[in-house]
């Protein structure tokens, strides 16, 4: 009689405490979706290109100085420290510069025959900030470097 | 501004089946981002941008690109592929106005 009570309590007690989650997760949504609160919202735009999940800080290299003298211009090379075997390959790389009007820069998606994660190319960074390399693999981990770069001048930006 | 005049090079010398060859390409394109005011006029710059680089090779879209206007302007994209058979890597952009752009380079395998 006393157990079943105190289950009784639990179940109420559980219901509860989901009611509350379900609650705060409702209002993150809302939170996520106010238009100009573009920082706050840079885990939604990660979340939106490689989907939701731990990121790894690991196997991704940038090589390029913490300074930049234009950023208008700035070069991004990125390589993944990963195999690209039909099993297991690196699907997809995102780009994102923080303190840009629009974060996302640019996605790249990738198949076991592309052989090797080794790009480059040049994005435009509005003022000093972090820039944020997100890779997910075929199996949906998630591995990512993030560096913080010095904006001399910056550039005209998206 | 100019808009087009894709180009691409690859390493010119045989590679060996499975080595990994450079893959350099560039294109003319002002990449307007929609967000820059004209210095003279103050008056926003229309968004003209390319948004997807696909790379074919071997039959197989060995590279997908999707772009905004944050990527600088007349592109530069560089990537890696591993050397199958001999065959054409072919690279297309497409901007926000529907233009599409193409060129391509034979990979020759020994």
């Amino acid at each position: 009689m006393e157990n079943k009570d105190i289950l009784a309590m639990n179940r109420r007690g559980f219901f509860r405490s989901a009611g509350a989650v379900g609650v705060a997760a409702a209002l993150g949504g809302v939170v996520a979706s106010v238009p100009g609160k573009v920082s706050a919202n840079i885990d939604a735009l990660i979340a939106e290109q490689v989907g939701q999940g731990t990121i790894t800080m690991d196997k991704i290299v940038v090589d390029i100085p913490e300074k930049a003298e234009n950023g208008a211009m700035m070069r991004m090379p990125i390589i993944v420290n990963h195999p690209m075997e039909p099993n297991n390959y690196i699907e997809r790389v995102a780009v994102f510069v923080d303190e840009n009007p629009k974060p996302f820069v640019a996605s790249y998606t990738f198949v076991p025959e592309s052989g090797q994660v080794n790009i480059e190319f040049r994005l435009k960074m509005a003022k000093t900030s972090n820039v944020r390399v997100v890779a997910k693999s075929n199996s949906g981990a998630l591995f990512g470097l993030t560096k913080k770069i010095e904006v001399a001048e910056g550039g005209c930006s998206g | 501004m100019t808009v087009g005049s894709p180009k691409i090079r690859v390493s010119k010398d045989p590679v060996k089946k499975g080595d990994m060859v450079n893959v350099k390409t560039m294109i003319q394109h002002p990449m307007e981002s929609g967000l820059r005011k004209d210095k003279d006029s103050g008056e926003v710059v229309a968004a003209h941008y390319i948004v997807s680089v696909k790379a074919v090779y071997n039959g197989k879209v060995v590279l997908d690109a999707v772009w905004t206007g944050a990527v600088s302007k007349n592109p530069f994209l560089g990537f890696h592929l591993r050397a199958e058979k001999t065959g054409p890597v072919e690279v297309t952009w497409k901007d926000d106005k529907g233009q599409e752009f193409k060129s391509s380079e034979t990979i020759t395998v020994a």
